[in-house]
């Protein structure tokens, strides 16, 4: 059988975040408005493969992924193995920042998912004048723990099985099966440690119950979509933080979990379409 | 002699189901295989009332009914039936469609040794719900 390609190109960035060399694994597809796309935490780029197969949506944006440093094809900076991977606040926010400036990308849309999600209220409360709209996906300024990271990394539990196995009920139930175990094949890939790393940022430094209050949705539009099923980030945690930022455009997704853009890409086509329609032709 | 409660008409039902995992994870190969590292003694408990499940090789081989006399176990499992029956439902509802939902709101508790339930912790969940298939 003759192989078929995808539109997807897939290439290494040589760049620095934070004043710290990287390379950086980046997918792209299409061309227009730049729409850089943020994946959650301990997972990478390969949950926006839809987006950027998606000619409906390619036709109009310039869609990007990029693999976070230390996750998918991304490798770990120089040095990494002295050092406890923990990503806060500040260091994300700037890796965004840094990754939008190598690219030269103009005003660009940047939706996030997850952490991600989080990601996104900063760069409004902070940068809005940077981004033509943001979107968070399972988005909220703040929400409860409900287990100890430390049985993510370590001897007597293998590490890429408890992740997929935390996450695993996060999913909808309706989401079709062949979707939600890609989506946990990446959980299983992770490298040590990383997905807990990354929820450094979600629990510990990523509190922006009080900072979401400055965002002002006139020099930045900001959508908040959040599956039902999504028990981690549920849709009451992102009503509390939609209730404090006026302007905020919020739905709740049927029949969709933590992972709308990965565990069930046609359901959640039929949410993100017309959000990428009012940003398009937004003047 | 043990002098089993009287035990109402919700968690009787539930039990039955429970009861019934010995040949619903038999006929899940998948399960199995996925469960080999797997041979421990876990309780759920619904409401009041204790099923032991003894899991050896990823088989479900034997589900006890309590109350016990100073019986061990590794870890157990406690919600009221009513959650479990949420719980079980074919196509669950949102918030009690998972054990680490019901977990992170209280209704349910998870409790012992949880080594063993995190290291094989999507086998414990697919055995758990394994009685879904009879909803």
């Amino acid at each position: 059988m003759k192989a078929t390609f995808e539109p997807i190109v897939g290439r290494y960035a040589h760049l620095t975040l934070s004043g710290r060399p990287h390379r950086l694994y980046i997918e792209e597809a299409g061309s227009g408005i730049p729409l850089v796309c943020l994946h959650t935490a301990g997972a990478d780029g390969r949950q926006f493969r839809h987006l950027l197969n998606d000619a409906a949506i390619t036709r109009d944006y310039r869609v990007i992924v990029f693999d976070m440093p230390w996750h998918g094809k991304s490798l770990p900076p120089a040095g990494f193995e002295t050092e406890e991977y923990q990503l806060t606040t500040a260091a994300y926010t700037q890796m965004v920042l840094d990754v939008c400036d190598a690219l030269e990308l103009d005003r660009p849309v940047v939706m996030g998912c997850s952490i991600g999600g989080r990601l996104v209220l900063n760069l409004a409360a902070e940068h809005p004048e940077r981004f033509r709209a943001l979107i968070g996906l399972e988005s909220a300024a703040h929400q409860q723990p409900w287990y100890d990271t430390e049985w993510l990394n370590r001897p007597d539990v293998h590490g890429g099985e408890v992740c997929a196995a935390l996450v695993s009920g996060m999913m909808a139930p309706q989401s079709p099966a062949e979707s939600r175990h890609e989506t946990l094949w990446m959980y299983k890939c992770g490298g040590p440690g990383i997905f807990k790393g990354d929820l450094y940022f979600y629990r510990v430094d990523g509190d922006l119950r009080e900072k979401v209050a400055r965002i002002d949705t006139k020099r930045c539009p900001l959508y908040m979509l959040t599956g039902e099923y999504d028990f981690s980030c549920t849709p009451e945690d992102s009503q509390r933080a939609a209730a404090l930022i006026k302007g905020a455009d919020l739905t709740i997704m049927k029949e969709l979990g933590h992972f709308p853009m990965s565990e069930n890409p046609a359901q959640f086509r039929r949410y993100i379409m017309p959000v990428l329609e009012k940003i398009r032709s937004a003047k | 002699m043990t002098v089993s409660p009287t035990v109402d008409a919700t968690s009787e039902r539930v039990i039955a189901l429970f009861e019934r995992l010995p040949a619903l994870v038999e006929t899940n190969a998948d399960l199995v295989r996925r469960g080999h590292f797997l041979t421990t003694d876990f309780a759920i408990v619904i409401g009041a009332t204790p099923l032991l499940v003894r899991v050896e090789a990823g088989r479900v081989t034997a589900v006890t009914r309590g109350p016990f006399l100073l019986r061990p176990w590794t870890f157990s499992i406690t919600a009221t039936p009513e959650t479990w029956l949420k719980l079980l439902k074919a196509v669950p509802d949102p918030g009690t469609h998972d054990l680490m939902a019901l977990s992170k709101v209280g209704l349910a508790r998870i409790e012992g040794n949880l080594q063993p339930f995190m290291a094989n912790l999507q086998v414990i969940k697919d055995i758990v719900t394994a009685p879904r298939a009879l909803m």
